[in-house]
């Protein structure tokens, strides 16, 4: 499964407050960690809201509202995408990580694989065999 | 109820843990069974503690020092009671690794080269595939015995049977725990390479049972994928192999259409293709030509299945490209099934004619003979040619030759098709 992994903007992010080094080796030192367990898919920190913008909807109405934006605890200031076996796994990955304040939200990812019923027996057969076949199918 | 939590929590530091933790031991106990009897038995202590006293700041560290100490334990024991066990004992002293501290630093050395000796071990050709498939899965991947059981559709007593058989076969060969020296090199990576993309298979294009996808596995093979290429950033193929498996997965979700059927690539819905996997994938497969050296074949494989990726339209698709790349595979890996494809590629770049000769020139081989795709791809050809009587006959061939009943149908109405051209 894969997980998202939501890191909160803080006062110092929203306000542009680079990393120190040691942070930055630190954050460096446990993404090597998630890269050669083969957890890491993707992950970027975002830049403050003030350089960001919001596109409100109100039906045929699309309007811009450029940031700084308020409510800086739900704010974003990085992600993390990773494959996992369980969110318990995400749990404990994240546990290791240097952040020494604020919190992360974890979040399964919708898996759009799961095909259920609707893949009968005689189907998977034929992938079989189409199996390292794709050009001759093309 | 904190106990169930707990027990989840140890599944979990389990799955992150358990093959630095094996490795480590391996290196110094120099046998991967006992290595791995002395990871479960820390295991099973976590089991019994950490649900009373909670789970352990650093959990890594106090699995390791738990099975050090059963390490430690055995040894000593092993003075009065098994000979095999002092055996080792005396070896390890020879080396100076056997006691308290030295144990120690042994075990704290980096834990990259453990794991290698251990992908190397449990990859090892003197195994089976099936067995070494369960030992990579269990040691590597940190899968219990029941959940491979579950993954491959076996009951969970044929699966410990296989380990244990496995690891009983290392240890009577005296299956050294080393990486390979650069001699054996090249086999053994493909042993290791192998057991990857087998297990990905599996997974993309299960043979038995109901479930026609098994993304556990798939995701099992990307991961042990990634840490492999990780472990070896030099070997331009491992590279290859993540790359091929990153891209044909991120094709899972647009290989089925609204009521289960088959989607052929060139049909697909390339919106739903995993794009996160698409770069993944191509990535990879850069790493691999930045790495340079002779092209194998699964960077040749992963540069078709490139082709196909970086194409936004089907349109749009670089056959001359493709073809090129098919005549360096079949260069390195002669095959029939190989040649076909290559015949459709020409099609597609140069025109049915070309492919069509190509095409002919296969109909003598023996691994084709009751293979409807020669048929298929025949059939198609002469229709683009408008030879429809012909191709009538092919597609009648290849339905006659096909087990499975969508495609017959598909087909039947290829010859329908043909039939009715042919008449008016």
């Amino acid at each position: 499964m894969r997980v998202m992994v939501l890191v909160k903007a803080s006062e110092d992010s929203e306000a542009g407050v680079m990393p120190s080094e040691q942070e930055l080796t630190e954050m460096g030192n446990f993404n090597e960690e998630l890269v050669k367990a083969g957890v890491m898919l993707a992950g970027e920190g975002l830049h403050p809201t003030s350089k960001g913008v919001r596109v409100a909807f109100s039906g045929s109405e699309r309007k811009v509202i450029d940031g700084p934006f308020a409510e800086t605890k739900e704010l974003l200031a990085g992600y993390w995408l990773w494959q996992v076996k369980s969110l318990d796994e995400a749990v404990e990955w994240i546990k290791r990580s240097p952040f020494q304040e604020g919190a992360i939200e974890l979040r399964p990812v919708f898996e759009t694989e799961d095909f259920g019923e609707e893949m009968t027996p005689e189907l998977r057969e034929q992938e079989e065999r189409l199996r390292a076949e794709t050009e001759s199918n093309a | 109820m904190p106990a169930p939590d707990v027990n989840r929590t140890i599944d979990a530091v389990w799955r992150i843990e358990s093959a630095r933790l094996v490795a480590g031991l391996g290196r110094i106990v120099r046998d991967l069974g006992l290595a791995e009897d002395l990871a479960q038995e820390a295991l099973v202590a976590a089991l019994e503690q950490w649900p009373r006293s909670g789970v352990p700041d650093n959990p890594a560290a106090w699995l390791m020092a738990t099975a050090k100490h059963r390490a430690i334990d055995r040894l000593r024991r092993a003075e009065v009671h098994d000979r095999k066990t002092r055996e080792l004992g005396r070896e390890l002293a020879v080396r100076g690794e056997a006691g308290g501290p030295d144990l120690e630093a042994a075990l704290d050395d980096p834990f990259d080269d453990d794991l290698l000796r251990m992908i190397f071990t449990t990859c090892h050709p003197l195994l089976s595939t099936d067995a070494r498939v369960a030992l990579t899965l269990r040691l590597l991947g940190g899968l219990a015995t029941e959940e491979i059981a579950r993954a491959y559709l076996v009951s969970e007593a044929t699966v410990a049977q296989r380990i244990v058989r496995a690891k009983r076969t290392l240890t009577a060969a005296r299956v050294s725990f080393e990486t390979p020296d650069r001699g054996e090199l090249a086999e053994r990576l493909g042993s290791v390479l192998e057991v990857v993309y087998l297990i990905f298979n599996e997974g993309y294009a299960a043979t038995a049972g109901d479930d026609w996808l098994r993304p556990e596995l798939i995701e099992e093979a990307l991961r042990l994928g990634r840490i492999v290429a990780e472990l070896l950033p030099s070997e331009p193929e491992v590279h290859g192999l993540v790359a091929l498996i990153e891209l044909q997965a991120s094709r899972s979700r647009a290989r089925t259409g609204p009521s289960g059927e088959p989607v052929l690539l060139l049909d697909q819905d390339r919106a739903r293709w995993d794009w996160v996997l698409v770069g993944r994938g191509l990535a990879a497969l850069e790493r691999a030509q930045e790495v340079g050296g002779v092209l194998g074949p699964y960077v040749l494989q992963a540069a078709i299945a490139a082709c196909h990726a970086r194409a936004r339209t089907a349109e749009e698709t670089d056959w001359e490209r493709i073809v090129a790349l098919y005549d360096g595979l079949a260069q390195l890996q002669p095959s029939p099934v190989v040649e076909l494809n290559r015949a459709v590629a020409v099609g597609m770049a140069f025109g049915p004619e070309a492919a069509l000769e190509l095409a002919d020139g296969l109909s003598g081989e023996p691994a084709l003979r009751d293979y409807h795709l020669l048929p298929t791809v025949r059939g198609d050809l002469l229709a683009k040619l408008g030879r429809n009587e012909e191709a009538r006959a092919e597609f009648e061939r290849a339905a006659s030759l096909t087990q499975n009943a969508r495609q017959r149908e598909l087909l039947l109405a290829r010859m329908a098709e043909c039939a009715s051209r042919n008449g008016g």
